[in-house]
């Protein structure tokens, strides 16, 4: 009996002298895998020039419907994207989107992907809508459309 | 029976002086101790969850503070400013009376612990390690009141604690908290008799039920190393008499709800935690005084005159075996727990009586 006692004793010294497993979450965080299926990424091209053309697919092809884009035809003196449409509104409910995957399948010119952000609580609902703005990637000389970066979702 | 703090008073009285000096120094001396066992119980909580975090191979509360120093004051004022629920159909006295028996009787069994040799104060020659009288002078007791049967005074208190968990339980009207207070006191009540064997083996060996004598009668050799039997039955039989893993059985989260305390919350919660936890400290204490040589240096060379710091060392040395015992080990069922008692505890500690008592006679 105090064998085993003793063995038991033993194993929980051991563990006291390991080094604790714990990562401290805000502050440390894991790496996130290469190909995890975070918060959307509108991306642009290296000129700055979007590379979503509004041709809506991504809405088509989402199995819960939370994608809204509003097309508007490109000013050919200041094109926004490439083709003869860009997306004037383009915006995600965070609530309802499943993280599937399928907008960015359907996008013909691999506007939009999911990006490595995982960490989308938030106390209001109406900040859960991501706006363009949101999703939008960052080049130098970019200026938000309306209102301050890093006002949406958290 | 009366102590030398109490008849000091007396005789000054009838001599009409010193009578300040005696109160302020049993005054100074409670004060302090309630404080500085106050503290110790709310940091023993927060030892208890590093101690568990660790060995589940987490960190443990580190945001309060640094490195969550400060969580015993957090948690205190959760305690206090926590609504206090009570059932209906509670015996509305012993209810309150309860918790705060439980609190109280945990650090009165401390009183007469001495944590530290006599000292003499103005008198011809030290009292010494041995505790020797202090003629003409002023005997300062490092213990609360200094009791010549102070073993005989800590097994009584304790034995009241039981009626604080049996009270809470049978006042709050409830079938767990009643149900846990049957089993903790048929628990507490055979682990007292192991309890009270095995100290009985200390007090053959030194002759007395003065803790002072005790401890002066281990100068070289400590009676953990006479007695290591009567060593493990107590610690033991004290992990059983303050309710801890693996003889938690009143609590049993699992069975019961909480046990005895189900419907106690707030601070009468408080009251029982801290009780517990006192309790530990406690029984850590008598250990060190009746087996680990009290305040004694434990090495020769080491000075003497350290001793509460021998004595808190050894005391926090118990009490990390207790943590650790506490994480290591499955609960036992219950009635294992009493066969254990009565079965295996209680014929051992008679068993180490006699040798120890036949010992004692042929030396």
């Amino acid at each position: 009996m105090f064998r085993e006692l003793i063995g038991g004793l033993r194993i929980t010294m051991q563990a006291m002298l390991r080094k604790p497993l714990t990562i401290q979450y805000p502050e440390e965080q894991r790496p996130v895998p290469p190909r995890a299926r975070g918060r959307h990424i509108l991306h642009r091209y290296d000129n700055g020039l979007e590379k979503c053309i509004g041709c809506e697919l991504c809405s088509g092809a989402c199995p819960v419907g939370c994608i809204y884009v509003l097309p508007a035809a490109n000013d050919p003196a200041h094109p926004v994207s490439p083709g003869e449409r860009f997306a004037e509104r383009y915006e995600i409910n965070l609530m309802r989107c499943i993280y599937c995957g399928y907008c960015a399948e359907a996008c013909p010119t691999e506007a939009i992907t999911l990006g490595p952000r995982l960490d989308l609580a938030d106390y209001k609902r109406e900040r859960l809508v991501a706006t363009k703005a949101d999703l939008l990637e960052a080049w130098p000389g970019f200026r938000p459309p309306g209102g301050a970066a890093g006002g949406g979702p958290r | 029976m009366a102590g030398d703090g109490r008849r000091g008073v007396i005789l000054a009285i009838g001599s009409g002086i010193n009578v300040p000096l005696t109160l302020l120094i049993a005054l100074v001396k409670g004060v302090l101790l309630l404080v500085v066992l106050l503290t110790t119980a709310a940091y023993l909580v927060l030892a208890e969850r590093k101690v568990s975090a660790r060995i589940q191979l987490r960190i443990g509360p580190n945001r309060v503070g640094p490195g969550g120093f400060l969580q015993p004051a957090a948690d205190a004022v959760k305690l206090i400013f926590k609504e206090a629920a009570a059932p209906e159909g509670r015996d509305r006295l012993l209810f309150e009376l309860a918790p705060g028996l439980a609190a109280a009787m945990a650090l009165f069994a401390f009183a007469t612990i001495p944590i530290n040799q006599t000292i003499c104060i103005n008198g011809r020659g030290g009292a010494g390690p041995l505790s020797a009288a202090c003629p003409g002078g002023l005997a300062l007791h490092w213990d609360l009141a200094h009791l010549n049967i102070g073993l005989l005074f800590i097994l009584a208190i304790t034995s009241i604690g039981v009626y604080a968990i049996f009270i809470g339980g049978w006042a709050s009207n409830s079938k767990y908290a009643l149900l846990g207070a049957l089993r903790s006191s048929a628990q507490l009540i055979s682990y007292e008799m192991a309890v009270s064997f095995a100290v009985i083996g200390p007090v053959l060996l030194s002759g007395s039920l003065d803790l002072e004598r005790v401890v002066g009668a281990q100068h070289g050799l400590w009676f953990v190393f006479l007695q290591p039997l009567a060593f493990l039955l107590y610690l033991t039989a004290g992990l059983a008499e303050t309710n801890r893993l693996p003889f938690d059985l009143p609590e049993a989260e699992g069975e019961l709800g909480a046990g005895y305390h189900t419907e106690m919350a707030g601070m009468r919660f408080g009251m029982y935690f801290v009780g517990e936890y006192v309790n530990m400290v406690t029984v850590a204490a008598i250990a060190t005084t009746l087996f680990l040589g009290g305040w004694m240096a434990p090495l020769f060379f080491l000075p003497n005159w350290l001793g509460p710091i021998w004595f808190a060392a050894k005391v926090g040395l118990l009490i990390f075996v207790m943590l650790w015992i506490r994480w290591t080990y499955p609960r036992l069922r219950y009635d294992r727990l009493m066969q254990f008692g009565w079965k295996v505890l209680l014929p051992l500690g008679l068993a180490n009586i006699v040798v120890t008592a036949v010992f004692v006679a042929l030396r």
